[in-house]
């Protein structure tokens, strides 16, 4: 250590076992959302016992992109909207793994939707986190395929005038199994969702509601992130079981939140290897991923 | 170590190209296949699914082409041998994560069965418009290796050398193959398991504590991680350290890139391959590669008829290209003469190496068919002269 580092502090921070702290400070700014939803992922891998060995962590490109970055996991950071893809490759390959992708509305509903509704249709085994903060972050705020109608983006300066996804609903009619929503402000029920998505067998999907104080709010002039926590607190609104065709997000209009879809149904492997084996009888082996070294 | 006798299909067979080439990733011990029907590869895609159930291996058809590209490299992250064949339009969709193949260093193999271009161009017939583009069509500076079978048989056996390339250098090796060779069906013989070399993945034997993802010793291919055994490892398409964790500056930059070329470059001689006919004394040497060195044969019955001294070299791996036998072969002949079925890709490698010393003569086809061996004779001809 060099004689005019800081002294380590005597306290270790409480998730140093899961994150990366040789790359902190992040790149995150303040009042960001992002940080967040990582905190309570790694609560909830902590509060539900997984394995941490087994937990692979996959992100695509922005800001929620640099997840991968800074989790003490196995962690894949791909190219701009592919995180998904590489992700079914690795359960495949390996289905022992617990994989997470976790990326961003531009990354994963953008230029990622083709491969988040195959996948959601598949019910491959994975569990998939969107942090939507309703613009393109880290390329300085333009308009996403979430952002509200009529807020105002670096490319939708006069307003955003295309109507946006409802990301539960298109989770829940590709055929999700698990689809919750949180903001960033619901820490507590945000973990639950996580730790029950991480537990779930099948296409898991959770988006987070989270501020972008730095672009989205500066230039629909919504105030500090401070605010923007405070307009969660006062306009969201918890409805379990709600009908994922009420779930469109206004500008500045009420976000229901809450776990929408919790459903059975054979996966990806259990319906390969169910077809498989009435075809091929004994010939077939059932497939728990490939052998290797 | 030997192939797994599971995967080898032991026996003489009457297979055409894609069928050989799906048989050569089995026994090399490839058991995932993320596909995306596009003629005229799709056969490759066929052959595995059907095999696939039988030896332990899976079969995925993604939504599109980057997805099976990425599906593709995650798998082999996962630690199994994998693959994907696309054709024309499909290969420009898989250049972006080809790219991130190469800058997380991630061993597995991509077939292109080459159809006529661009666009959709021609896509039942053949071309071989797609060299420049395996070479140069991602992004930024890097090398690649890519083979190009001349027959079903050599599609089984190129595709087997095709996996162990790209587990020796830990990056993607493209088969550069084209639609007459996929379709052409001739006898393969394929041999015991025993009689199959293949290369295991380079898994690190360092502890995890230990472990950097891009540490590298003088071979300057790095050592795998076991995913899911504590190693913690961090990769990113970012330009990146030995740790694996980003690093945005010209240093780390000069350093990384450099690293991968250096790794295809310094290690060239083990890598291209070539065959050579009748060089010595050749005053003409005909270049080819892939279905079109089958189809120069008769132009060069008819120049060794004409008592022209001619000689042959068909470049087996394309990429990297052999410049030094190039140069060599430049200053002792009068021209290098060479078909292609496009307007002139590799031959401006055989130029660049050749510098002038001698000759050298492009025979275009611009694709849809394969060439009239009396165009390429004329060629020789003039050569000659």
């Amino acid at each position: 250590m060099r004689a005019d580092a800081p002294a380590k502090p005597a306290i270790e921070h409480p998730m140093e076992s899961l994150l990366r702290m040789d790359r902190i400070p992040h790149i995150w700014c303040p009042t960001c959302g992002i940080g967040t939803a990582v905190t309570a992922f790694a609560s909830a891998l902590e509060e539900n016992e997984i394995p941490l060995d087994s937990v692979s962590v996959v992100s695509g490109i922005g800001c929620t992109g640099r997840v991968a970055g800074y989790m003490k996991l196995d962690s894949y950071h791909t190219t701009h909207g592919r995180a998904v893809p590489f992700a079914v490759g690795l359960h495949l390959a390996k289905p022992s793994l617990k994989v997470v992708v976790f990326s961003g509305d531009g990354d994963l509903a953008g230029i990622g939707g083709n491969h988040f509704i195959h996948t959601a249709r598949r019910n491959v085994d994975i569990t998939v986190i969107c942090v939507n903060n309703f613009l393109y972050a880290m390329t300085g705020g333009q308009v996403a395929a979430t952002t509200p109608v009529s807020a105002n983006t670096s490319t939708s300066p006069y307003g955003n005038f295309e109507q946006p996804f409802n990301l539960p609903l298109l989770a829940q009619s590709c055929g999700a199994v698990y689809v919750a929503r949180w903001t960033a402000l619901h820490i507590r029920r945000m973990t639950k969702a996580f730790g029950e998505a991480l537990n779930k067998k099948g296409f898991s999907f959770v988006e987070v509601i989270a501020p972008c104080s730095t672009l989205y709010a500066r230039r629909n002039r919504l105030g500090t992130g401070l605010d923007l926590m405070k307009f969660y607190h006062d306009n969201s609104e918890i409805r379990h079981g709600a009908d994922p065709n009420d779930l469109n997000i206004g500008f500045q209009e009420k976000i229901i939140c809450g776990k929408f879809v919790d459903i059975e149904k054979p996966t990806f492997l259990d319906s390969m290897n169910e077809c498989y084996g009435k075809s091929l009888g004994e010939k077939y082996e059932i497939y728990e991923g490939a052998a290797h070294a | 170590m030997k192939a797994d006798p599971k995967g080898v299909l032991t026996g003489a067979h009457y297979i055409d190209g894609n069928y050989a080439i799906a048989e050569g990733a089995l026994a090399a011990g490839c058991r995932f296949f993320g596909g995306y029907p596009i003629t005229p590869s799709t056969e490759i895609a066929e052959r595995f699914v059907q095999r696939a159930p039988h030896v332990g291996g899976l079969f995925i058809q993604m939504e599109d082409e980057m997805g099976s590209m990425n599906a593709v490299l995650g798998a082999s992250w996962g630690g199994v041998k994998s693959m994907t064949c696309t054709s024309g339009p499909g290969f420009s969709l898989m250049m972006e994560n080809f790219g991130l193949g190469l800058m997380l260093e991630t061993p597995c193999v991509l077939v292109n069965v080459q159809r006529g271009g661009p666009s959709t161009g021609l896509p039942t017939l053949p071309g071989q418009g797609d060299m420049m583009q395996a070479r140069w069509g991602s992004h930024g500076d890097y090398e690649v290796i890519a083979l190009a079978p001349d027959s079903p048989q050599e599609g089984f056996d190129l595709t087997i050398h095709a996996f162990n390339l790209s587990e020796r250098y830990r990056m993607p090796v493209l088969m550069m193959t084209d639609e007459c060779v996929g379709h052409m069906t001739e006898k393969v013989v394929i041999p015991s398991a025993e009689g199959i070399e293949v290369e295991p993945r380079r898994f690190t034997k360092k502890p995890p504590s230990e472990f950097l993802p891009y540490e590298v010793d003088e071979s300057l291919v790095p050592y795998a991680p076991i995913p899911g055994e504590g190693y913690r490892f961090h990769v990113s398409g970012l330009t990146h350290d030995e740790q694996g964790y980003p690093v945005i500056n010209a240093e780390a930059q000069d350093k990384l890139v450099r690293r991968l070329v250096d790794k295809v470059k310094k290690n060239a001689a083990d890598i291209c391959k070539y065959e050579e006919k009748d060089i010595d004394g050749a005053d003409v040497v005909v270049l080819s590669y892939g279905i079109t060195s089958r189809v120069v044969q008769p132009a060069v019955e008819m120049a060794k008829k004409k008592g022209i001294k001619i000689g042959q070299i068909r470049l087996i791996v394309v990429w990297p290209f052999p410049e030094e036998r190039i140069r060599e072969l430049a200053g002792s002949v009068k021209g290098i003469v060479v078909p292609e079925i496009n307007l002139g890709q590799m031959v401006l490698e055989v130029e660049r190496c050749a510098a002038g010393r001698c000759a050298t003569i492009l025979v275009a086809h611009a694709g849809g068919g394969v060439h009239d061996p009396e165009t390429i004779f004329q060629a020789i001809k003039e050569a000659a002269k």
